[in-house]
């Protein structure tokens, strides 16, 4: 394939052979162990290893088996029914070292007080969020990915909160905080208040999204940058990725958030005494809690870091989207009652009875055929890409990792050639307005899946709907075709997600050239592939078994004769 | 003439004796809220449970309730303490404290049983309030309050009308002389609004619509830890001796606003004597009235009007002087440790063999010539 004829992928394809024969980086658990506990810790293992669906590019090997090394700080006058969590993820190609050395330093540090009323895990974790995944699982005992993973032998009670730490160089000018996880799920505002407040105590400067807050709320320079921050919060958590180990704790509903320290060119640069502080500061105000975090919202948009947007004021603009698609649909079926009555005036003189059972036996039977199809080309696009990967690197020279995105892309455009090739199995009585009654069972489908997706993960939802109900509202077999199946092709979901891609890069001014662009998707296809069998993230099957069908409903209304 | 000032005197003395009309004193002490930053609620009340103590009520007489346990709360860096000002400078926790309800034994139920008296047979002494028509009653209350109501631990609340349904039903059943009702939360004047029985006397931290403050944080321990009204009092009280004349006028100024923040309020409609007679140790305090006399003074039921039957017996004893009370502890030293003037009295004989040994040790060093530059 014209693939592999790049000659930086070849390149980089060798590189990746070569490392896999040199020895691979893996975590010091030996000298983790012996550090933690010379500071006092009670210091734990676990290993896991997990099967992965097709070798990762990055990694290029199926098998990946790895080992945690946690320590717990006892609480020296409380049972140990409440614990935080300062975690810090190893991975080889990003180096951690300098978050290490602060988690240890903080240990140290805390385990002289005594006022603690939680205990304390520090936990390093191999292979970055696979190494998080396991243990949580471990230690909530459940089995949601399919993880293989030790027991835990030492446990510390209900985690209250997280917080992970990805430090890359030992000064830092500013702390970058994610706070968008997995799915889309945030953690309780209040959280991120304290950390803002220690930020200003200690005249850190954070940041979010990577963009420093505006000061100048009045002219328009405040609202557009805060305009940017949120539209990069939309679409970071629309991507429903975990942005660090805060999103994998989410899940079970511990707080968490991540603080990546950033090295930028900036003059004053802050030494880890100051970010121990912001930390130490952190812990100790959660340690005073009595209650989980509730009180304040577990819905929101940022944009800056001291301002929220709240559900109740963002959730209309989505319910307004999908009216439109309601009201067709009320539309479409008045249309569709007007016809039948229709039908019913003028067969009332000649023979009524003999007119009015195939006419509407006939709808029902012409909408079945089209909606069986386009569902089971959505499992085609779920199912086969991975189980179809080594029969396409039989024949094709590819890897697995560009077998499955090269798979996913030939099954989406197969899609596109449906109503050419099914017109055969549709029944050649069906009337001229079934495509009315095929639209109107289309529209309910999508207002049904956007609404429930916008509830869950907003970002995705209106993304989504912002992309495909003005198309969908549309989009008929009259008028001017070309049109209508450029504009349906431009809204449907891959070209959403190239879209966003590019909207990404532009909003974080790293504008993308064409060719970059295609790459990152290709890359962006495969992640979101890994990520739903690793981790369970839901963007890959919505997309698949839900979107793309009911997209394609509409490209048969589009093209209905 | 001088027959008649005495018998005057005399019987002023007496008017002055029966002044209160009371003769045992009771405080109940409440602190609602739990929580660790509520910290400065159950130092509140702490610190007005030592005044109370050292002013003389005992234990018996005092029903202490804390919500919660700051002493040993495992988040107290200073275990088994509890601080009124910051860098630790005064410790109200003591080793003598006796908490008589604890924890989630504070409620709104156990609060008004032990005000009424309708306490199950089963309850010990030291949580009952077993008082009767001649107690003086101390209330402090002390949490997080709002228009009309005070939060007990988070979960109930109690209205002013409930508390002035209580008192009204501790009136009936004679269960206090005078009641002196003193609340430190936010809004606490709506507390009072609503008392119609006699004899009662209330103060509060603020009024209607004001949020009473918070002292000072202590950054060691990281709470605040006392509420200003209560800190203000606190500073009041421990000038207050038990031979103390200061009287509630003086209570009342305690906290002005620039002070305070919020504006506090006290109402003294239902109290028949008026504040400038009443004593801080008629409620604070537990002073025995003791006078030593040898003359009989009838007393009439009005202690307005006293006959001065005293005529007749003076022609018959001779003019002796009116007895004082008793030669009493001088208790203002002994309390704020003034250094006294005591009498000189010659060093012991270790000291001076001590002395002795240090200046042989100098004049053996530096020869006895030098002597003649010292004499």
């Amino acid at each position: 394939m014209g693939l592999l004829s790049d000659p930086v992928r070849r390149r980089a394809l060798a590189r990746l052979v070569l490392r896999l024969n040199a020895p691979l980086w893996a975590l010091p658990v030996a000298w983790l162990e012996r550090t933690m506990q010379s500071v006092g810790l009670e210091v734990y293992t676990q290993s896991f290893s997990r099967q992965l669906p097709f070798p990762d590019e990055t990694h290029e090997r199926y098998m990946v088996s790895g080992t945690n090394v946690y320590g717990i700080l006892r609480a020296p006058r409380a049972a140990s029914t409440e614990s935080l969590v300062l975690t810090v993820p190893c991975s080889s190609d990003s180096t951690n070292n300098q978050a290490v050395g602060l988690l240890l330093a903080l240990a140290a540090h805390f385990r002289g007080q005594i006022y603690w009323a939680k205990d304390i895990i520090f936990l390093v974790t191999e292979h970055d969020l696979l190494g998080t995944e396991a243990w949580l699982e471990a230690y909530h005992d459940v089995n949601v990915t399919g993880i293989q993973s030790s027991p835990l032998q030492g446990r510390a009670g209900a985690i209250q909160a997280a917080v992970a730490l990805e430090l890359s160089s030992d000064v830092v000018t500013s702390l970058d905080v994610a706070v968008e996880g997995l799915n889309g799920q945030l953690p309780n505002l209040d959280l991120l208040n304290l950390f803002q407040t220690f930020c200003q105590k200690g005249g850190l400067l954070c940041t979010l999204q990577g963009k420093l807050q505006s000061q100048d709320w009045t002219s328009l320079d405040g609202p557009l940058q805060g305009l940017q921050t949120l539209l990069l919060m939309v679409l970071r958590q629309a991507s429903g990725r975990p942005h660090g180990p805060h999103g994998l704790f989410l899940r079970y509903r511990v707080e968490a958030l991540t603080l990546r320290g950033i090295n930028s060119f900036r003059q004053y640069k802050y030494d880890l005494v100051a970010v121990g502080k912001t930390l130490e500061g952190m812990f100790r105000k959660l340690n005073h809690l009595l209650e989980r975090l509730h009180q304040s919202f577990f819905l929101y948009l940022l944009p800056a870091l001291s301002r929220f947007v709240s559900i109740g004021l963002y959730m209309p603009a989505a319910g307004f989207l999908l009216l439109v698609l309601g009201l067709k649909a009320l539309e479409l079926w008045m249309q569709l009652h007007e016809a039948g009555v229709g039908l019913e005036e003028t067969g009332g003189g000649s023979g009524p009875s003999a007119l009015h059972p195939p006419a509407q036996g006939v709808g029902l039977t012409s909408l079945v055929a089209p909606l069986l199809i386009s569902q089971a080309m959505g499992v085609a696009l779920y199912i086969l890409p991975v189980l179809g990967q080594h029969v396409a690197t039989q024949h094709f020279p590819v890897a697995e990792a560009e077998a499955v995105v090269l798979t996913l892309l030939a099954i989406y455009a197969a899609g596109l050639a449906l109503p050419h090739s099914t017109h055969w199995v549709v029944s050649p009585q069906a009337p001229d307005r079934g495509w009315m009654a095929l639209k109107l069972v289309a529209l309910i489908y999508l207002a049904l899946q956007l609404g429930c997706i916008a509830l869950t993960n907003f970002s995705l939802g209106f993304l989504l709907a912002a992309t495909m109900v003005p198309t969908a509202a549309v989009t008929k077999p009259h008028g001017p075709r070309p049109l209508y199946a450029a504009l349906l092709v431009l809204t449907s979901p891959a070209a959403t997600l190239l879209g966003s891609l590019f909207l990404w890069r532009e909003l974080q001014e790293a504008p993308l050239s064409l060719a970059e662009g295609w790459q990152l998707f290709l890359t962006a296809l495969a992640q979101g592939v890994l990520e739903h069998y690793t981790y369970g993230a839901l963007l890959f099957p919505l997309l698949a078994l839900g979107l793309y069908p009911c997209w394609l409903l509409f490209w048969n209304v589009l093209f209905w004769k | 003439m001088w027959a008649s000032f005495i018998c005057w005197w005399t019987q002023d003395q007496a008017e002055q004796f029966f002044r209160s009309g009371h003769t045992n004193n009771w405080a109940v002490l409440v602190c609602t809220s739990r929580f660790w930053f509520n910290y400065r609620h159950v130092a509140n009340t702490l610190s007005v449970y030592r005044s109370v103590k050292r002013l003389g009520i005992p234990d018996s007489h005092i029903v202490l309730m804390l919500a919660d346990d700051m002493a040993c709360n495992p988040r107290n860096p200073k275990p088994a303490t509890v601080f009124s000002h910051k860098n630790m400078e005064l410790n109200v926790y003591g080793d003598d404290v006796e908490v008589d309800y604890r924890s989630y034994e504070v409620t709104v139920e156990n609060f008004l049983r032990v005000l009424t008296g309708r306490i199950p047979p089963s309850t010990p002494r030291s949580k009952r309030l077993l008082s009767d028509d001649r107690s003086n009653i101390l209330i402090y209350m002390t949490g997080h309050g709002g228009n009309g109501f005070l939060k007990f631990q988070d979960s109930e609340e109690i209205t002013n009308i409930e508390l002035a349904d209580a008192f009204e039903q501790m009136w009936q059943k004679r269960r206090y002389n005078e009641l002196l009702f003193i609340i430190d939360t936010c809004q606490g004047a709506s507390m009072y609004e609503r008392f119609y029985s006699p004899n009662i006397m209330a103060l509060a931290s603020s009024q209607v619509g004001e949020d009473s403050l918070s002292h000072q944080p202590d950054p060691a321990i990281g709470v605040h830890l006392m509420d200003r009204y209560t800190f203000y009092v606190l500073e009041f009280l421990e000038e207050i001796n038990p031979d103390s004349q200061t009287n509630m006028n003086d209570l009342f100024q305690v906290c002005p606003k620039s002070l305070c923040v919020s504006t506090p309020g006290h109402r003294t409609d239902l109290f028949q004597r008026d504040p400038k007679n009443v004593l801080i140790t008629d409620f604070f305090g537990s002073v025995r009235k003791v006078e030593i006399t040898t003359e009989t003074i009838s007393l009439q039921r009005d202690s307005g009007i006293m006959e001065s039957s005293h005529e007749e017996g003076q022609r018959d004893e001779e003019l002796m002087e009116p007895l004082k009370y008793a030669e009493q502890l001088p208790v203002a030293q002994i309390i704020h440790q003034k250094p006294k003037l005591k009498d000189w009295h010659p060093p012991g004989g270790f000291i001076l063999g001590l002395w002795a040994l240090i200046i042989m040790v100098f004049f053996k060093t530096y020869g006895i010539k030098h002597m003649k530059f010292i004499f």
